[in-house]
């Protein structure tokens, strides 16, 4: 069976510099793993090469989304074929209202899969389940985009719009920072309901904290640019006791 | 607006030689109390000419090097061609009471005239003055102080246009809507509107220009308002002309104390717009909201020249220009506040905004402040820039494709020019308009 997300000594630069060194990752279907490691390893790198931001740029290595080289589809094609990033920091996008945002990149995603488009009632109706688990004010998704919400109301809106989208892989890029402990709970759970056989979850994370919530099943740790370490769930409890100092000699 | 005197020696350029000749030729209509204001019109008109960039109003759009050929005057057109502009200009989903000119040419048949509101008179210009209307010929052209050479054409060439007049403490809910089709034939067409709304009075007026996307022709249109103690009008006005068209207009604006204009003007398309505003806060606690939105592409030039006069304690003024530049278009917004000695407490605030999609575009921005109180709050600003890509990457990243992406950004940037339209309908056909527009963008 081939892979959801297949990572073959991937390298990859920003305005020459080489943040990403030879990256070997797969992940299969119905797998979360957590990817853990020092600040300046290249998660969040990572991330933006997967997802396509310009400026990330491969310079060898394969990428491979269900079998599917990521490098020769542009972002929105990415989306569509189901790659989901959830933002670090999320963007304001002031004058777009939330609603016709979700709309217009749920259809789109659809429309570019050759699926039928939603209708506002039944978007709006959706939109309303998965608030409610989110413990969201519906008030809120009628303000633009993220305008002038909190840290933690923009990670449920990530949150949200990643449960509306049902991506087949999921990478949340430091989903726990600026986070207090309920927000991290109904975020986390709402990440949990999002497990199934047929989706992989990939969890960037400095913390152990996050990982309290959302439990992984596989443990990487990230320095210089590559995966180093791999193991279960206790390696990330290892981590929490001995942080990240010997991984940090390893990239000097 | 300073305009530098004629040099006595100039050698006159073929545009104005043709019109002098038109003028001279032309069947003046509205009796001798016009005549004579269009021959004063077209005096002062022949001492500086067509204005050029050396004058400072006309800087950025210099009509004498741009103007090569005068078009002649509009022939009325033929009954089959003005029936079938019936479409024109038609906004889905506003109820609007339409007035509609073909070629410069009032149209009975395509206009509902009929079961006015009370208090609501609305006549064509040519009706108003064949009737000798005393009131409208005493207004035309003298409410505000213009010294404009476009304008002082419009004077002398005035063809048709309407005569508004909303009675004492009436509020037509109604939107009127003076839709102006052109371009069956390559010619000039001079309109002309006169709107009066009376003391405590409230009106929508909505003025839509559309042509040919082919035909050569030239717009010169002017509206007038006054508005009286505590009226209110909202006035849109729209411009979709054709690719080769050139459209010059002046909008007129007196206000006495209490009074509010909101004024939007959409520039949608054209080879050459001009948008000259000249308002006048004349009482205490007038209030004017002039707002406009250029979205324009291929060699297509926008020129929004406002001049806002404050001559009364506390009132108030707001200024918004936004635009959306493609290709090798031009935007330019020129803005001068004057705040004069009387209007102490004035609050005057001048925002103009570019977006620049393409690296051909470009926007040339010009506020000006001149204050002669010493207790008032005046502010003006302006920012050129591109779209910010990492918000595109972020739509993007969600699966809206480019195009949809940068198209919902630049309807979100122009949202701020429409909506505070308060006519609820009219907004969001509005909206609807510059969705299109940017849609149909390559």
């Amino acid at each position: 069976m081939t892979a959801l997300l297949e990572i073959r000594n991937l390298k990859a630069e920003i305005a020459g510099k080489q943040i990403l060194n030879g990256y070997d990752l797969t992940v299969k279907a119905g797998e979360v793993h957590a990817i853990m490691g020092p600040n300046g390893s290249g998660k969040s790198t990572l991330s933006y090469v997967l997802s396509g931001r310009p400026g990330y740029n491969i310079t060898e290595g394969q990428a491979l989304l269900a079998g599917a080289d990521l490098s020769q589809m542009s972002v929105d094609e990415r989306a569509a074929a189901g790659l989901f990033l959830a933002f670090q920091y999320p963007l304001e996008v002031p004058g777009v209202a939330t609603m016709t945002f979700l709309r217009a990149a749920l259809n789109a995603q659809r429309k570019k899969r050759g699926e039928e488009e939603m209708s506002s009632p039944d978007l709006i109706k959706r939109v309303k389940e998965i608030a409610k688990i989110l413990d969201m004010d519906m008030e809120m998704l009628r303000r633009p985009v993220n305008v002038g919400f909190s840290g933690g109301e923009k990670k449920r809106a990530e949150t949200l719009q990643m449960m509306l989208l049902e991506p087949k892989l999921c990478i949340l890029d430091e989903t726990d920072s600026g986070l207090d402990i309920d927000a991290l709970k109904v975020v986390s759970s709402g990440v949990n309901q999002l497990r199934s056989k047929d989706r992989g979850i990939v969890v960037i994370t400095h913390y152990q904290r996050l990982l309290d919530y959302i439990t992984p099943d596989v443990v990487h740790v990230q320095s210089a640019g590559r995966i180093v370490r791999t193991g279960g769930k206790e390696l990330a409890l290892e981590l929490e006791e001995t942080g990240y100092a010997n991984y940090q000699s390893e990239a000097a | 607006m300073n305009h530098a005197p004629a040099t006595p020696t100039r050698k006159l350029t073929d545009a104005e030689v043709r019109l002098a000749e038109i003028f001279a030729a032309r069947q003046s209509a509205g009796g001798p109390q016009l005549a004579t204001l269009r021959t004063a019109a077209f005096d002062a008109f022949s001492k500086t000419g067509l204005p050029n960039r050396h004058d400072e109003a006309w800087r950025y759009t210099d009509l004498r090097a741009l103007l090569r050929d005068v078009k002649p005057l509009a022939a009325p057109p033929e009954e089959s061609a003005a029936h079938s502009m019936r479409e024109a200009a038609v906004l889905p989903g506003v109820a609007s009471r339409r007035i509609v000119f073909v070629d410069g040419y009032f149209i009975a048949a395509l206009s509902d005239l009929d079961n006015l509101e009370k208090g609501l008179s609305v006549a064509s210009l040519s009706e108003a003055l064949a009737k000798g209307d005393a009131a409208t010929t005493a207004l035309l052209g003298k409410v505000g102080k213009v010294d404009d050479p476009a304008f002082a054409l419009n004077t002398a060439f005035m063809g048709e246009g309407v005569v508004i007049r909303v009675g004492a403490d009436r509020s037509i809910e109604r939107p009127i809507q003076l839709v102006f089709v052109a371009g069956a034939q390559p010619a000039t067409y001079f309109l002309r509107s006169l709107v009066v709304i009376e003391k405590g009075a409230r009106a929508t007026l909505i003025e839509s220009f559309e042509g040919s996307t082919t035909q050569q022709y030239h717009v010169n249109a002017a509206t007038e308002v006054v508005l009286e103690e505590g009226a209110s009008l909202e006035r849109l006005k729209i411009s979709r002309e054709g690719d080769a068209a050139m459209h010059v207009s002046t909008f007129v604006a007196s206000l006495a104390a209490n009074a509010r204009l909101s004024d939007v003007g959409l520039n949608l398309g054209g080879a050459l717009l001009r948008n000259q505003s000249f308002v006048c806060l004349k009482g205490q606690e007038a209030h004017a909201a002039v707002r406009g939105a250029n979205i324009l592409k291929n060699k297509e030039h926008a020129d929004a020249t406002l001049f806002l006069e404050h001559e009364a304690e506390r009132s108030e003024s707001r200024a918004l220009f936004k635009s959306v530049l493609e290709d090798s278009s031009q935007a330019v917004f020129q803005g001068k506040i004057l705040v004069g000695p009387g209007a102490q407490k004035t609050d005057a605030r001048m925002m103009a905004r570019a977006l620049l999609l393409s690296e051909g575009a470009q926007a040339n921005c010009k506020p000006e402040l001149e204050i002669f109180a010493d207790d008032v709050q005046c502010a003006h600003g302006s920012t050129v820039g591109a779209l910010d890509e990492n918000l595109v990457f972020y739509l993007m990243a969600r699966g809206i494709g480019r195009t949809e992406a940068e198209a919902l950004l630049t309807e979100a940037f122009i949202g701020e020019v429409i909506d505070p339209v308060e006519n609820r309908s009219v907004r969001e056909a509005l909206g609807a308009l510059v969705s299109d527009r940017l849609r149909a963008r390559k």
